[in-house]
């Protein structure tokens, strides 16, 4: 059963992120990556994360990724175009990436005492997750809320028109 | 019964794919989406040895990860936004004003 889920969802995942990358038309690609997202929300469960998985459903599939459609249905984001930089980023980048994975694998490939996963196995509760959360992170934790208000206050500030810009559309609407 | 290994594989994988996408795609919003399918296949094996070690604080790392995956998100889609209204192109070709 375990393995079963397993290489569907791991499949599914790796067929998103592929997929990912063929697509030339960015609405295409962030909806593949939705999803190796969620995919990867199941995988999160048969590893016995269950908070991170409705957490991963939540914030990354749902927020995020709202957020990036919209961002490229309010672009109007068309085709991407083939030019000279990314045939070469091709030559160089693939042998570079491949080099990189092949000794990644080999080295955990050559790993020893990892212990196989079972369907059976200690799940992580939420309660035990925010034992640790709020008694010995406390205060990360409330450090990120102070970042998530800056990234707040930074991307209202980033996406609203330039001054000149508004007191010209403001002339004109009059 | 799996090994554990397929899931680091898994996500060593998933991380090639994602700086492959950075290397190769040439759509701004696109390349930023590549960033967050990194994101994710490091969280894969952050969530992988919180199993293996029975640790839970793995798993809150990865919560800490989404928290600034998703600062990361608005603000990036912002500065995007704000580059196409100055510029009118999403290619990453051609923005390089900072370029020598």
């Amino acid at each position: 059963m375990h393995l079963v889920l397993f290489i569907v969802f791991a499949g599914l995942c790796l067929a998103g992120a592929i997929n990912l990358l063929l697509q030339s038309h960015p609405i295409n690609s962030a909806l593949s990556l939705v999803v190796v997202m969620s995919s990867l929300a199941v995988l999160y469960l048969l590893l016995g994360a269950e908070f991170l998985a409705a957490a991963q459903v939540i914030v990354y599939a749902g927020a995020i990724m709202v957020l990036f459609t919209f961002v490229v249905m309010l672009l109007n984001a068309g085709r991407e175009e083939r030019t000279l930089g990314s045939r070469s980023a091709k030559a160089i980048g693939f042998p570079a990436v491949v080099a990189v994975l092949s000794v990644i694998a080999t080295v955990i490939l050559k790993a020893q005492g990892f212990t196989p996963v079972a369907l059976s196995d200690n799940i992580t509760s939420t309660a035990d997750l925010s034992k640790v959360l709020f008694h010995e992170l406390l205060l990360p934790f409330e450090v990120t809320s102070v970042l998530i208000l800056i990234a707040i206050l930074g991307a209202v500030a980033l996406a609203r028109p330039a001054h000149d810009e508004r007191r010209g559309r403001t002339e004109a609407g009059k | 019964m799996i090994p554990l290994s397929w899931y680091l594989l898994l996500s060593a994988a998933l991380f090639s794919l994602g700086v492959i996408g950075f290397l190769i795609k040439r759509n701004l919003i696109t390349v930023f989406m590549s960033i967050e399918l990194m994101l994710n296949g490091v969280n894969l094996s952050f969530v992988t040895f919180a199993h293996q070690w029975h640790l839970v604080k793995g798993q809150i790392f990865v919560f800490f990860v989404m928290v600034v995956a998703a600062a990361e998100a608005a603000v990036g889609l912002a500065i995007i936004i704000a580059i196409f209204r100055t510029r009118a192109t999403l290619a990453v070709d051609r923005i390089d004003l900072m370029k020598l």
